[in-house]
């Protein structure tokens, strides 16, 4: 068999003999993108590799892969890369693993870049996978802090076990040292049209009838729940006492422009799908504001949510474990203070999200009696 | 007939596993060791292609002698065979140090049993949680991988097509390619079964084929263990509980409650940063 003989010599890989790994410099971030359109956390990486790029006082790279999208290498100036390297070719629209591996091989084999990092989504996770076993070189999953110390060695940490612990990982061994980063974790410079930058073209590694895979279709799940993206998450817990609880968070989520997550407890009984569990055996998000409703905080929820920029808890019980974890802790019925909550935001987008009149904290001054 | 291997792990259930919270470290004990419910799914997915089209399942697992009871499951489940590849030399393996004594295994067992049409990975491990020896396995092999699938619509072993759903963030691609292909199992994949009672005393019985190094001619002894694992943990920490402040809003009522918190949430950077500011806020 053909493949058979083809295989068997690529399992090994590494190619031996020594290489010169001072002649890697820079920080490489692979953007990835869907149809043209790039994923907000390529740019949030290119926000946290800029920091790490000045403290090795090494270039930013970009590494744009597609069809139609010279406009992303554009992109990744104005977010802060120095060189953007672009592979724009027909056949590289849909991603596929190996025509996207080749053409990011060589790359990094030729431009030799001491850090390569990429989102930590399905595709950047299927990608790097690859790319680390072929160089081969060291590579971190699910990175949610990233530094480099004096001798140029980057610090890529991650939860272990069930986001109990944090781990930094190290490889001084090869180079580029690789990571893969959570979406959500680290913050995009903002993006700046007067930045300049070089673009280098890159021409396809393999030829459309060398590449074995085909895309028939993308069926886009507009309903699909992304915790693990959202930006704002409205969880509901036992406290909610039956689906129809559920409404009044959707309510709020909806005026947000959130998503609506759960506790286990409530998945379990059916109030709710599977897909909004957040915590330790469903998602584990970092959205910028979260409100746990009727939820009591058990750890093992806790360890799904807790790095959530903002939280606030509503709860009648004030001694919930929840709200020692909270930045905003308001304790009684929920289904008052939600539909409250719903309305008050609604006044607040209506006057352009200026501070209400009847704002609590506005009374500052006392007003004198009779007036 | 095809014949199917799949790639499975025996993990402690890290969901099980607590925090010491005087010595902040991992009480491991009486964590179970479990197969790692992600390898089940493949092993279903392969046992159900068994039962449509006929295939020979074996089952292989990288790991310390005791985990022959995770290979005894998966035969009692319906696989045909089970290897553990066991040996000292290769402790301490970090995720390209396993995917080349996995994709050595393989070779081996296609040597034994014939060529391999499929691999199954699950989509990643309870601990080693990357998902990063699935692909490794694939471009070891030089076989085409489908990551994250949730479905196998279509497999034809006369074609020798197969049609996949994967899953992604934001939709399912339908993916068509050619065997023998690697696959990463969600759990959406399917349901994993029980063992029926022949199967029981089958697995009970059964001793798997255990293989290490010496078993490998050309094994490179620079690639596998510690020494073939490029990536070093240098350290590890409990993080601390997040450390708040917590504002208790106590307002008379209800509204006065939700206005406040909007107060609150306005006085911080949440609005710049959710895009809430608008010119409609006035400066000064
Ligand atoms: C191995 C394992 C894994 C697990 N994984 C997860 C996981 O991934 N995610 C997860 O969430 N859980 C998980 N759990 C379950 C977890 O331990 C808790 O059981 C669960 O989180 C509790 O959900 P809850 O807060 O909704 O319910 P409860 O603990 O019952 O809390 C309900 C809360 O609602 C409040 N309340 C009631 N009525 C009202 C009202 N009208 N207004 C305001 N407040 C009200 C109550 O005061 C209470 O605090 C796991 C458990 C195990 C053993
Ligand atoms: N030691 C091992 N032996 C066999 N298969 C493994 C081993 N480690 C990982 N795998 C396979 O690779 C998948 C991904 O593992 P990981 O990259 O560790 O998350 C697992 O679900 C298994 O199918």
């Amino acid at each position: 068999m053909a493949e058979q003989r083809k295989r068997k010599p690529m399992i090994g890989l590494q190619t031996d003999g020594d290489v010169d790994w001072s002649e890697y410099r820079g920080v490489m971030v692979v953007v990835e993108q869907r149809a043209g359109q790039a994923k907000p956390v390529s740019w949030q990486l290119l926000g946290e590799a800029s920091r790490l790029a000045k403290k090795l006082e090494a270039p930013l790279m970009a590494l744009v892969i597609g069809s139609d999208v010279h406009h992303l290498a554009q992109e990744a100036i104005y977010h802060g890369a120095d060189k953007v390297y672009l592979c724009d070719s027909l056949e590289l629209g849909p991603y596929r693993t190996r025509p996207y591996s080749r053409v990011c091989l060589h790359v990094i084999r030729t431009y030799k870049p001491e850090i390569v990092l990429m989102g930590a989504t399905y595709t950047g996770r299927d990608l790097a996978g690859a790319i680390a076993t072929h160089l081969p070189t060291g590579l971190t999953a699910d990175s949610t802090q990233l530094d480099v110390d004096e001798d140029r060695l980057l610090l890529a940490s991650r939860p272990a076990f069930s986001e109990k612990m944090l781990a930094t990982i190290l490889c001084k061994q090869f180079k580029p040292q690789m990571a893969t980063a959570r979406a959500g974790v680290f913050e995009a410079l903002p993006r700046d049209e007067s930045r300049e930058g070089e673009i280098i073209t890159v021409a396809p590694q393999m030829s459309v009838d060398e590449i074995a895979t085909d895309v028939l279709e993308f069926l886009e799940a507009a309903d699909r729940v992304n915790l693990e993206e959202a930006e704002i998450i409205v969880a509901g817990g036992r406290g909610l006492g039956g689906p129809a609880g559920f409404a009044v968070l959707e309510e709020l989520a909806h005026e947000l422009g959130g998503v609506v997550g759960a506790s286990r407890a409530v998945v379990d009984v059916g109030w709710i799908g599977h897909e909004h569990q957040v915590g330790q055996t469903g998602a584990t998000v970092r959205p910028k504001l979260y409100f746990a409703i009727g939820i009591s905080g058990a750890v093992q929820h806790v360890v799904g949510m807790q790095n959530s920029g903002c939280i606030v808890a509503i709860n009648k019980d004030p001694e919930a474990p929840i709200m020692k974890i909270s930045d905003y802790a308001i304790v009684g019925d929920l289904f008052q203070i939600v539909p409250a909550i719903t309305k008050a935001v609604r006044e607040r987008k209506a006057a352009g999200w200026a501070p209400s009149p009847f704002s609590a904290t506005r009374q500052e001054q006392p007003v004198p009696a009779g007036q | 007939m095809l014949h199917i291997v799949v790639c499975i792990k025996q993990v402690p259930d890290s969901r099980e596993i607590r925090i010491d919270p005087k010595t902040n470290t991992l009480i491991r004990q009486g964590v179970p060791a479990i197969v790692n419910y992600f390898d089940l799914h493949g092993l279903e997915e392969a046992l159900r292609i068994k039962d449509e089209h006929g295939a020979r399942v074996t089952v292989v697992t990288m790991g310390p002698p005791s985990a022959e009871k995770a290979l005894k499951l998966c035969v009692s489940m319906g696989a045909d065979e089970g290897v553990l590849v066991s040996d000292r030399a290769f402790a301490g393996a970090d995720t390209l140090a396993t995917s080349y004594v996995v994709a050595l295994t393989v070779q081996k067992a296609e040597q034994e049993w014939g060529p391999v049409d499929l691999v199954f990975c699950g989509k990643q491990t309870l601990d080693g949680d990357t998902g990063q020896v699935g692909p490794g396995v694939a471009c070891r092999l030089d076989i085409e991988q489908l990551t994250y699938v949730e479905k196998v619509e279509h497999l034809d072993p006369k074609t020798r097509e197969i049609i996949v759903h994967r899953h992604l963030e934001d939709g399912v691609e339908r993916v068509k390619a050619k065997l023998p292909v690697l696959i990463t199992a969600l759990t959406e994949l399917n349901e994993p079964r029980r063992a029926s009672l022949p199967g029981v005393i089958r697995g009970t019985r059964y001793q798997p084929v255990v293989w290490t190094t010496n078993d490998f001619e050309d094994i490179d002894r620079s690639k596998i263990g510690l020494r073939g694992s490029p990536t070093i943990v240098s350290k590890t920490w409990v993080p601390d509980p997040r450390a708040v402040n917590t504002k208790v809003l106590e307002d008379e009522s209800t509204d006065a409650a939700a206005n406040h918190l909007l107060d609150e949430l306005l006085a911080t950077d949440l609005p710049q940063k959710l895009g809430w500011v608008k010119e409609a806020v006035s400066v000064g």
